[in-house]
């Protein structure tokens, strides 16, 4: 496990320039140094996360912020909220079970509302791709993007780079496979974005009926066969399947699926010696991946991938707001 | 009322493959005569002052009556898709008919099925005494080829056009775009642009076996378009059609999921956009039409894959034509067949071309006006254009219907 990845800060642009946007939306705005600004930024709270009782950092303390939730989440809410409680901010959580959305508001309806409550900063989940860059687009504070549809995940990604890095000491030049149900995935487009963005070779593994169209045009090889996709890669990772996937209309069953495409001890041994297996969660175990190999001890990153996305949430929620804190350089 | 007769002077006709100077004399509603030595008494005059004259647009497959929108856009006659409604009674036939009267006129195409559920014939028989020059699938295609064959062969023997949408609902169910980089960049669910020749190819194999007139109200496919071409060497009765939407722009328009651009069927690759202008060059394509389908921001403002298909087309349908012939693909009066003269021959009216004897349907148009396309300042009830910002040129200046001025 190594950290010596970190630049040192006059790598970057001064003040604002290093991340020069107002929302996150998607790993598509974003350049390879941005993308290496905020992992870096991430990597010193992971340090304060690990240090023991006091985990408090006051630098967000007055800011609200809102976790809207229109798609059900537990974890990544869960990160979200406790990355902001940790910065001092103040924290509110809205579910879509328990709003207006459900009695017919429209989307931006409700976005104005929460506008005019003045956050200083939204964190937005929606099933619909493209939902949270309409919201963007109508509010006056920054918007960060915990998930649209089927397009992005962009903290998501940025958790998944900072946890490659730490334990493999680079995110670049490793060959990468992304496997599973990729065309239904934000997960895996946002990776396939970082990742080829930070100069991976990245392969998608996936059956051919959850193979996306012109996958290709996003500059990946493609697999439908798990062993030859897997063949010396140093990152396998997994995808949750859903179970509505496995109903007949995508795939035949979850056996069948589990056969062709599950994660089994002997089917990692195609990948590097020291290949890492990841996972955004929730798992199904037994079908898209092995118990034997989520728990297993060196190379199974899952948890620390959970421990990553508090820090780089951290880092985003923190670096987003710099401009109305009125951060020296940041305007 | 009584109407002057009118003669339109100074102008360029468009009766012939290019505009020619000429003018016109219009008596009783009617073109009376092409370059008149000598004009009745009390006859008024208008100077086109150098200005094409052309017959007024017949726009053929709009979702909504919408007359500010289709007299700024040069529209003086529109087939109303049955899609609102539906339109499969005759008592709703014959409303929307005398919708638009005496300065636009609606001619309403019939549900071919009730309540265009695709199952059991409307009372087409009813509805063509009531008013319905053609019928339709509406916005769907008829997936069961049992029904679609009684359809055909019905309307038919009524001497009925079948306007058809051609896109396979297996292949496109649930999506909003078509497979492609766009569409995978964007997470959006899409369907393989084969969906429209799969379509295309069950109705032509219908067309061939029952000898039915059919019309393809939007061909947007290198594919769809080979089968069309094919069909009509073999003689069949087959014409179809294209908006502007899928001749100017390909899918790369719905980036940043603007849903301005979200239309049925949905934009397509450049490859099959430039099979479409070619289309359009070698006659393939017989019509070309707005299809204006104004929807407000409640139907757009939302999530792309939430929003609902369909563009406001009537006022840019003239302009974005010009284009067509400034950049060579058609003459003039090539255009003006595929805006007013095929739809007519289509719908069965006396109307669509400058010749004696028909309606004195008629446009001016400057064909060098620039002006840009704005979302916000549409004469269409809502602004859903995605050719907004756009620069343009050529517009209609003046217009009348029956020879009444309109504008």
């Amino acid at each position: 496990m190594t950290t010596s990845t970190i630049r040192p800060a006059s790598d970057y642009p001064p003040g604002g320039d290093a991340f020069r946007h107002r929302h996150l939306i998607g790993i598509a705005q974003l350049t390879p140094w941005e993308i290496s600004y905020v992992l870096d930024a991430a990597e010193e709270w992971v340090d304060l996360n690990r240090s023991g009782a006091a985990k408090h950092d006051d630098r967000l303390a007055g800011l609200t912020i809102i976790n809207a939730f229109f798609e059900n989440s537990t974890r990544t809410l869960l990160s979200f909220e406790i990355a902001g409680k940790r910065l001092g901010a103040d924290v509110v959580n809205m579910h879509a079970a328990q709003s207006s959305v459900k009695k017919g508001e429209t989307l931006i309806d409700t976005a104005m509302t929460l506008n005019a409550m003045r956050a200083d900063a939204m964190v937005i989940r929606h099933g619909s791709s493209g939902a949270v860059q309409l919201i963007a687009d109508k509010v006056d504070c920054p918007v960060l993007n915990a998930g649209d549809g089927r397009h992005e995940h962009p903290t998501q990604a940025l958790l998944d780079a900072l946890t490659i890095r730490r334990r493999l000491g680079r995110v670049e030049g490793l060959t990468i496979a992304i496997c599973g149900d990729v065309l239904h995935s934000r997960v895996a487009r946002s990776n396939i974005l970082a990742l080829t963005l930070l100069g991976n070779e990245v392969r998608v593994v996936a059956p051919a009926t959850l193979t996306p169209p012109a996958i290709d045009r996003m500059h990946v090889a493609t697999f439908t066969d798990m062993d030859e996709g897997l063949k010396d890669a140093d990152v396998v990772m997994m995808l949750r399947l859903q179970n509505e996937r496995m109903d007949g209309a995508y795939l035949p069953s979850a056996r069948e699926y589990h056969a062709l495409y599950g994660l089994t001890p002997k089917r990692l041994e195609k990948a590097k010696p020291d290949a890492i297996v990841m996972h955004p969660g929730p798992m199904n175990r037994g079908v898209e991946i092995d118990s034997s190999v989520a728990d297993h001890p060196t190379r199974s990153t899952i948890t620390e991938q959970v421990e990553m996305g508090v820090a780089v949430r951290m880092a985003c929620l923190d670096i987003l707001t710099r401009r109305q804190r009125k951060v020296a350089g940041w305007n | 009322m009584e109407l002057k007769p009118l003669l339109i002077a100074n102008a360029q006709l468009i009766d012939g493959d290019t505009p020619r100077p000429g003018s016109l004399l219009v008596t009783d509603g009617r073109i009376a005569a092409l370059d008149p030595t000598e004009t009745p008494d009390g006859t008024e005059t208008v100077d086109a002052k150098g200005q094409w004259l052309a017959p007024g647009i017949i726009d053929l497959g709009v979702f909504a009556t919408d007359k500010p929108a289709f007299h700024f856009g040069g529209i003086t006659r529109a087939a109303l898709m049955p899609d609102a409604g539906p339109l499969d009674d005759p008592g709703l036939v014959e409303r929307a008919a005398k919708g638009g009267k005496p300065d636009l006129w609606v001619h309403p195409v019939a549900a071919a099925t009730k309540g265009l559920a695709g199952r059991d014939l409307a009372e087409i028989g009813l509805m063509k005494s009531a008013g319905a020059r053609a019928i339709a699938t509406g916005r769907n295609r008829i997936a069961d080829s049992g029904v679609m064959r009684r359809v055909l062969a019905y309307a038919a023997s009524l001497g009925l056009v079948t306007i058809i949408h051609a896109e396979d609902e297996g292949l496109t169910a649930g999506a909003v775009a078509t497979d492609g980089e766009m569409a995978t960049r964007l997470g959006l669910a899409s369907a393989p642009a084969i969906a429209e020749a799969i379509a295309i190819a069950r109705d032509l194999a219908l067309v061939e076996e029952t000898g039915a007139p059919v019309h393809f109200r939007q061909v947007t496919t290198a594919r769809g378009l080979d089968l069309i071409r094919a069909a009509k060497a073999k003689g069949l009765p087959v014409l179809c059609g294209i908006t502007p939407a899928h001749l100017f722009l390909s899918d790369t328009a719905i980036g940043d999921f603007r849903t301005f651009a979200r239309l049925s069927p949905p934009l397509r690759s450049e490859d099959d956009r430039l099979a479409c202008l070619a289309a359009v060059a070698d006659g393939t394509i017989d019509v070309l039409s707005s299809g204006h389908d104004p929807r407000g921001p409640e139907d757009k403002r939302l999530p792309f894959a939430e929003a609902l298909p369909g563009m406001a087309g009537a006022e840019t349908l003239l302009a974005l034509g010009l284009n067509l012939v400034r950049d060579g693909h058609v003459s003039p009066g090539r255009l003006f067949d595929l805006l007013a003269a095929t739809p007519a021959c289509l719908l069965g009216l006396d109307a669509g071309r400058l010749t004696v004897g028909m309606e004195a349907d008629l446009i001016l148009i400057d064909d060098g006006t620039p002006w840009q396309v704005d979302a916000k300042k549409m004469a269409a009830y809502a602004g859903n254009t995605p050719f907004d910002g756009m620069p343009v040129q050529g517009r209609a200046t003046a217009m009348w219907k029956g020879g009444l001025r309109v504008r």
